[in-house]
C-alpha cells in the first residue's frame, strides 16, 4: 500500500464528511425559518421538533469533521484552528449555543425565555453555515500564515504555525470570494432545511408557505454558487511540483476538474441532482423527497469540491504570505503507520451509516404532525 | 519569546473548559447507567411505574447532556486553537483516538438519544430499550477514546520522534490503546461517573422523601442508584490504587506534590494532613511494598540512588540532556540536506537523548515542581469524599432493604447536600491527574510553554470571559431547569410549554 493512495483515501473520506456536514445543515436552514414559516406557537413547535430530532447529526458531523481532520491532516488542524483563530472561535459558539437552546426553549425555568433560545438557532442558522462557508473558501482564496517546522528547536520560540497578521481568521471575511461562498451555503442549507422540512412535517400550512420561498432561495443560491464557481475555475490555483515546490498556476482548478474526469462526473451529478430536487419539488405541488435528490446531490457537489482543492497536485490550504508554506496532502498528513491504521477504523464507517439510517427510518415512518405535537409529551 | 501570561491564560481556557465538561460529563455516565436499568425492568415486568421512572431520570439527563456536548466540542477543537504546537508535534498519534471517538461514539450516541427521547411511540419496547442503552454504551466509549488520549499525554508509549516531520510518530497502536495509565483512567473516570449518576439520584429521592413526596419512585431510585454507585465507588477505589502505582511509576514528581513529600526514601509515610501521618502507607500504596522506594521533591530535583540501585537523574542532568538533544535537532535540520554525516551523527545523538527532549525548553529547575498545594489538597479532598460518599450510599442501601430510609431525616438531608460533595470531588480528581503533570502538556516530551499557539494574550483573555459568560449562563440555566423539573415531580403531566414568553 502506497503513502500516496493512504494520503488521497483520508483525503477523499475528509471531503465525504464535508459534504455530509453540508447535507446535514438543513437543521441550520430549517431553523432560519422557525418565525418565517411557523407563525403560530404550534407552527414554530412543528419546525424546531422537526429539525429538533436531527440536531445531534449535525453536530456530530462537525466534531468528526474535525476529528478526522486532526487524525489524518494534523497540520491543518494546527495551522488554521491556531491561526484563524476567531473564526473557528466564532464558529464553535454559534454551534454551542445551538446545542443548548433545543433542550432549553420550552423547558420552565429556562431564565431567557422561550424566543431568546430561539433565536439563538436563527442566528445559528445563518452563522454556522456562512462561517463554515468562509472557512473552505479559504481553501481556494488562500490565508496569511507562515509554517516553520524547525522552529520547534528553538527553545525561546517554538511556535511551527503563525497566522501572518493579527486580524487571526476575521481577516477571511475581509475577502469578497469567502463572503459570496459563505452566502451560497447559507442559501444551500436554508434550501435543504425547505426541503427536508416538506418531507418531514405534513402540515398544508406549513408546505405551501416553504414552497412559495423555494424558488426565490434557489435562484440567490445559483447567483452565488455559479459567482465562486467562476471565480474558481477561471481564476489562479496553487500546484505542487513532484518535490513539493509551490507554484500559482492559472486555470488550476478548471485543469484539475477536466484532468479528473471522475470527479467532474461526481459534480456535475451532484449539481445536477440538486437542481432536480428543487425544481421537481416546484413543479410538482405535491412533490415530498426532494430532499433526497438536493441532499445526496450537495454531499456529491462538496466532496468534488474538496477534491478539487486537494487533488491533482494542488495545494488545498494555500499561504498568501508564503506559497512554500502552503498545506497540501502530502506535507500535512499523518504517518504512513497512522493513516493506515486509520483506515482500518474507518471502515466502521458504512456500519455507522447503516444504524443511522435503520433509526432515522424507524422515527420518520409517520411525519410531524398538529396532532403529535398536541398529544405527544416526548418533544421539545 | 513565549509570553508566560499567554501560556497562563491558555491554560486557564483549557482548565475552565474542561472544568466544565465534568460537571455535565458524570452525571451522562452515570444517569445512563440507572434510567437503562430501570427501563429494563420495565420491558421485563411491563409496570408502567418503571416507564414513569426511567422517562423521568431521563428528562434530567436530556437537560444535563446538551451542554455537554456543547462544552465538549468547545475541548475538542481548543486543541487545534490554543494548543497548535501540541496539535502538530503530537498529533500523529493523538488525533486518532478523537476521531475514533466522533466515528465510533458520537454518531452512536446522536443516534440513539434521539430514538430514546423520541422514539416511545415510535419505535418497539425493545428497541427502544436498546437504544437507551446504546446512548450510554456510547458516552462511555467516547470516555474511553478521550481518556486513551489523556493517558498518553500522562504516559506517551508506542511512538518515536521523527526529526524529518519534526514530530512524533505512532509505531505501535495495540500499545496506545492498551497503555495501563489509559485503561486504569477509564475505569476511574467513567465509574466516578456511576457515582456521581448515584448521588445525584440518591439526593434528589430524598428530598422527596423530605417532603414525603413520590415515596414509591424515591425509594426504587434510591435502590437502583445504591447499588450501582456503590459497585461504582469500590470500582473508583480499585482503579485509584493502580492508578497510585502507575503515577509512582511514570510521573513521580506529581506523587511527591500529591503527598507534599519533600524528601522521599523507604516506608515513606501517607500524610492524612499536615502533622498526622501514617508510617509506611505511601510506600505501599505507591510500590505495594513497605519498604519500596518514593522519591521526594527534592530527590527528583536533586538526582536520587534507591535501595535497588535505582538512580534518577537530576533536574540539571535532565535539562543538559534535553538542551542536546534541542541541539542535536537544530544541528540534524541544518545539515539533512547537505551533510548526510553530520545528519546521521545528529539524529544518534538526538536518538539517545529523546526521552529528555523536553526538558530543553525548561529555564529554571523550579518549573519542574507542580503547585504542591493544588495537587495535595484537592487529592486529600477526592479521597475523603470518596470514603464518606461510599459511606453514605451503603447507609442508604441498608436502611432501604430494612425498609425504614423514610424515617431519618437528617440522613435525607445529608443526601441532598452530598450532590455537590460528589462534583466536588471529581473536580479534585482531574486537578490532580492535570495540575499534578505540570509543567508537562506531554510527560517529559512537551512543557505546555512549548505547546501553546502564537496568539495574543488579549485574544485568550476575551475567549476566556466569552467562555465563563457563556458555560456560567449555561450552568445556571441549567440548574434552574432541573430544579423545577424536580419539583414537579415524575408522576406528573410531562406535556408542558413554558407560558408568558
Amino acid at each position: 500500500m502506497e503513502y500516496t493512495f493512504l494520503q488521497q483515501y483520508w483525503w477523499f473520506i475528509v471531503s465525504l464528511l464535508g459534504g455530509l456536514l453540508v447535507f446535514l445543515m438543513f437543521v441550520q436552514g430549517a431553523n432560519t425559518m422557525i418565525f418565517s414559516v411557523g407563525r403560530t406557537e404550534l407552527g414554530r413547535t412543528m419546525v424546531v421538533n422537526s429539525t429538533g430530532r436531527k440536531w445531534e447529526f449535525t453536530f456530530t458531523a462537525l466534531v468528526t469533521f474535525g476529528g478526522a481532520f486532526f487524525a489524518s491532516f494534523p497540520l491543518f488542524y494546527s495551522t488554521s484552528f491556531g491561526g484563524a483563530y476567531w473564526l473557528w472561535v466564532l464558529i464553535l459558539v454559534s454551534f454551542v449555543f445551538q446545542a443548548v437552546s433545543y433542550e432549553f426553549q420550552t423547558r420552565p425555568g429556562n431564565i431567557l425565555g422561550r424566543n431568546t433560545f430561539r433565536i439563538f438557532l436563527v442566528a445559528n442558522g445563518y452563522l454556522g453555515p456562512f462561517l463554515v462557508g468562509a472557512a473552505v473558501a479559504s481553501f481556494f482564496t488562500g490565508s496569511d500564515f507562515i509554517v516553520d517546522k524547525g522552529a520547534i528547536g528553538d527553545g525561546i520560540s517554538p511556535v511551527i504555525s503563525r497566522w501572518g497578521n493579527p486580524w487571526h481568521g476575521l481577516d477571511a471575511l475581509a475577502n469578497v470570494w469567502n463572503i459570496i461562498l459563505g452566502l451560497a451555503v447559507v442559501f444551500l442549507s436554508k434550501i435543504l432545511g425547505s426541503l427536508y422540512m416538506l418531507n418531514n412535517i405534513d402540515d398544508g400550512e406549513i408546505s405551501s408557505r416553504i414552497r412559495k420561498g423555494l424558488l426565490p432561495l434557489a435562484v440567490a443560491f445559483l447567483v452565488f454558487f455559479l459567482a465562486f464557481l467562476g471565480h474558481v475555475l477561471t481564476g489562479q490555483g496553487y500546484a505542487v511540483a513532484s518535490d513539493g515546490t509551490v507554484s500559482v498556476e492559472p486555470f488550476k482548478y478548471w485543469h484539475n476538474l477536466v484532468e479528473m474526469p471522475a470527479v467532474l462526473a461526481i459534480f456535475l451529478v451532484g449539481v445536477l441532482a440538486v437542481l432536480y430536487g428543487i425544481i421537481k419539488t416546484i413543479a410538482c405541488g405535491r412533490y415530498r423527497r426532494g430532499i433526497w435528490w438536493t441532499g445526496a446531490g450537495a454531499v456529491l457537489a462538496v466532496l468534488s469540491i474538496f477534491l478539487i482543492a486537494g487533488y491533482n497536485g494542488t495545494a488545498y490550504y494555500p499561504s498568501t504570505s508564503d506559497l512554500q508554506s502552503s498545506l497540501t496532502i502530502s506535507n500535512s498528513c499523518s504517518s504512513f503507520f497512522t493513516l493506515k491504521t486509520m483506515m482500518y477504523v474507518s471502515f466502521i464507517i458504512p456500519f455507522v451509516l447503516a444504524y443511522i439510517a435503520y433509526a432515522w427510518w424507524s422515527m420518520d415512518r409517520k411525519p410531524v404532525t398538529r396532532e403529535e405535537m398536541s398529544v405527544t409529551e416526548d418533544k421539545y | 519569546m513565549t509570553e508566560a501570561a499567554l501560556v497562563d491564560w491558555s491554560r486557564a481556557q483549557f482548565a475552565l473548559t474542561a472544568c466544565y465538561h465534568w460537571l455535565f460529563v458524570p452525571l451522562t455516565l452515570g444517569l445512563a447507567v440507572i434510567m437503562a436499568v430501570m427501563e429494563s425492568v420495565y420491558v421485563a415486568r411491563k409496570d408502567e411505574f418503571w416507564k414513569r421512572a426511567a422517562k423521568f431520570w431521563q428528562k434530567i439527563f436530556g437537560i444535563n447532556f446538551a451542554v455537554g456536548i456543547a462544552t465538549g466540542i468547545i475541548l475538542e477543537f481548543e486543541f487545534g486553537t490554543n494548543w497548535s504546537n501540541y496539535s502538530w508535534f503530537v498529533g500523529d498519534i493523538f488525533g486518532a483516538p478523537l476521531a475514533i471517538e466522533g466515528i465510533l461514539a458520537f454518531f452512536m450516541e446522536a443516534t440513539f438519544v434521539a430514538v430514546m427521547f423520541f422514539g416511545w411511540d415510535k419505535v418497539g419496547r425493545r428497541f427502544h430499550l436498546a437504544s437507551t442503552w446504546l446512548t450510554g454504551i456510547g458516552a462511555s466509549i467516547s470516555a474511553l477514546w478521550i481518556l486513551v488520549a489523556n493517558g498518553w499525554m500522562q504516559h506517551p508509549v508506542g511512538m518515536e520522534f521523527n526529526p524529518d516531520t519534526v514530530r512524533h510518530e505512532m509505531v505501535d497502536f495495540w500499545a496506545v490503546v492498551t497503555n495501563p495509565v489509559a485503561v486504569t483512567k477509564f475505569f476511574h473516570s467513567v465509574l466516578s461517573g456511576w457515582m456521581t449518576g448515584a448521588v445525584f439520584v440518591i439526593g434528589v429521592s430524598c428530598w422527596y422523601l423530605l417532603r414525603k413526596r413520590e415515596v414509591r419512585f424515591a425509594r426504587a431510585s434510591i435502590r437502583v442508584a445504591s447499588i450501582v454507585g456503590i459497585v461504582g465507588t469500590l470500582a473508583v477505589m480499585f482503579t485509584g490504587d493502580g492508578s497510585a502505582i502507575h503515577v509512582a511509576r511514570y510521573q513521580p514528581m506529581k506523587l511527591a506534590a500529591a503527598e507534599g513529600l519533600e524528601d522521599g526514601g523507604t516506608r515513606a509515610p501517607f500524610s492524612i494532613v499536615p502533622g498526622l501521618e501514617i508510617p509506611g502507607m505511601l510506600s505501599i500504596l505507591a510500590t505495594h511494598d513497605i519498604d519500596g522506594f518514593v522519591p521526594g521533591i527534592n530527590d527528583l530535583l536533586d538526582g536520587y540512588t534507591a535501595p535497588d540501585g535505582t538512580a534518577g537523574l537530576s533536574a540539571e542532568e535532565k535539562k543538559e540532556r534535553g538542551d542536546i538533544a534541542l541541539q542535536a535537532f537544530r544541528s540534524y535540520r541544518e545539515n539533512m540536506e547537505t551533510d548526510p554525516d553530520a545528519a546521521a551523527e545528529a539524529k544518534k545523538i538526538l536518538e539517545e537523548n529523546a526521552e529528555y527532549f523536553g526538558y530543553g525548553y525548561i529555564g529554571d529547575r523550579a518549573e519542574l515542581v507542580p503547585p504542591v498545594g493544588m495537587v495535595y489538597w484537592p487529592f486529600r479532598l477526592m479521597v475523603g469524599l470518596g470514603c464518606f460518599l461510599l459511606l453514605l450510599m451503603v447507609v442508604v442501601l441498608w436502611l432501604e432493604y430494612r425498609g425504614r430510609i423514610e424515617k431519618y431525616g437528617w440522613l435525607h438531608w445529608t443526601a441532598i447536600f452530598s450532590i455537590p460533595l460528589v462534583y466536588i470531588a471529581g473536580q479534585c480528581g482531574w486537578i490532580v491527574a492535570e495540575v499534578g503533570r505540570q509543567p508537562w502538556a506531554i510527560q517529559d516530551l512537551l512543557p505546555v510553554s512549548a505547546a501553546v499557539s502564537s496568539l495574543s494574550v488579549g485574544s485568550v483573555i476575551t475567549t476566556f470571559c466569552i467562555f465563563v459568560a457563556v458555560f456560567t449562563l449555561f450552568l445556571a440555566i441549567e440548574i434552574r431547569i432541573m430544579l423545577k423539573a424536580i419539583r414537579k415531580g415524575p408522576m406528573a403531566d410531562e406535556v408542558q410549554t413554558e407560558s408568558g414568553n
